[in-house]
């Protein structure tokens, strides 16, 4: 892992500390509160709030775990330096795509 | 090399595999390897939503069975492990050194255990 990786890695981890514990409680009220489709969207319809934070979690995420999948494969895998971040990045960018998708799909009013 | 000689030699080679920040490590890297094959999983279900609640209402009630929830709290540890490992690599990578690593990779996966024991009750 080059430099640029390792500190993208360590960034974005320190992004989702707080966003981790945020998601977290969310999940705990949540499974109280109602889990349905009708009760998620009622809670996430509409909310810039809700959209911004999500948004920026899926950002760190999918590059988080892009530089992690790609360590795995470059050491775990025969696929190389080259290879391992070819199917990183792959993943990392189906990763975005999809969840904006999601942040779009339980936001949009 | 005697067959007795080469064994003792692997085993000498492995010795690292019983260190906790060995087994640490390992967990983190595992954990993470789960959230990253989950993650998908997790926002293919949210855009269920984009075609009107239903779609991922009828998914959601899947979500019910007693097995699913056993699978959301091992979720919710490995969650819990790779963050709170995560949080200890920062700290040990930016912060004065300190004695006591070992203790700190133990308390973290306690807590991750914690958090998902309690989960799996609040589930139930």
């Amino acid at each position: 892992m080059n430099v640029a990786l390792y500190v993208w890695q360590r960034a974005t981890a320190a992004v989702m500390v707080p966003m981790i514990v945020v998601h977290v409680a969310v999940i705990f009220y949540a499974t109280r509160h109602g889990l349905g489709g009708a009760d998620i969207l009622a809670r996430t319809g509409g909310s810039v709030g809700w959209g911004a934070f999500y948004a920026l979690f899926v950002v760190a995420a999918s590059i988080h775990a892009a530089i992690g999948v790609r360590n795995v494969l470059a050491e775990w895998s025969r696929l190389g330096d080259r290879g391992a971040g070819i199917a990183a990045s792959a993943f990392g960018l189906t990763l975005f795509g999809l969840g904006l998708r999601a942040v779009v799909a339980v936001t949009l009013p | 090399m005697s067959i007795r000689t080469a064994h003792r030699q692997v085993q000498h080679k492995n010795l690292h595999r019983k260190n906790l920040l060995w087994l640490a490590a390992l967990l983190h890297r595992l954990s993470g390897l789960g959230l990253a094959i989950f993650l998908p999983l997790h926002f293919l279900t949210l855009g269920l939503a984009i075609d009107g609640e239903a779609r991922l209402d009828s998914f959601l009630r899947w979500s019910d069975a007693p097995a699913v929830k056993i699978g959301e709290a091992v979720l919710m540890f490995l969650l819990a492990v790779h963050a709170l490992g995560g949080l200890r690599l920062l700290a040990v990578e930016n912060l004065a050194w300190h004695d006591g690593q070992k203790r700190d990779a133990a308390i973290a996966a306690a807590c991750a255990a914690v958090v998902a024991i309690v989960f799996l009750a609040w589930l139930f």
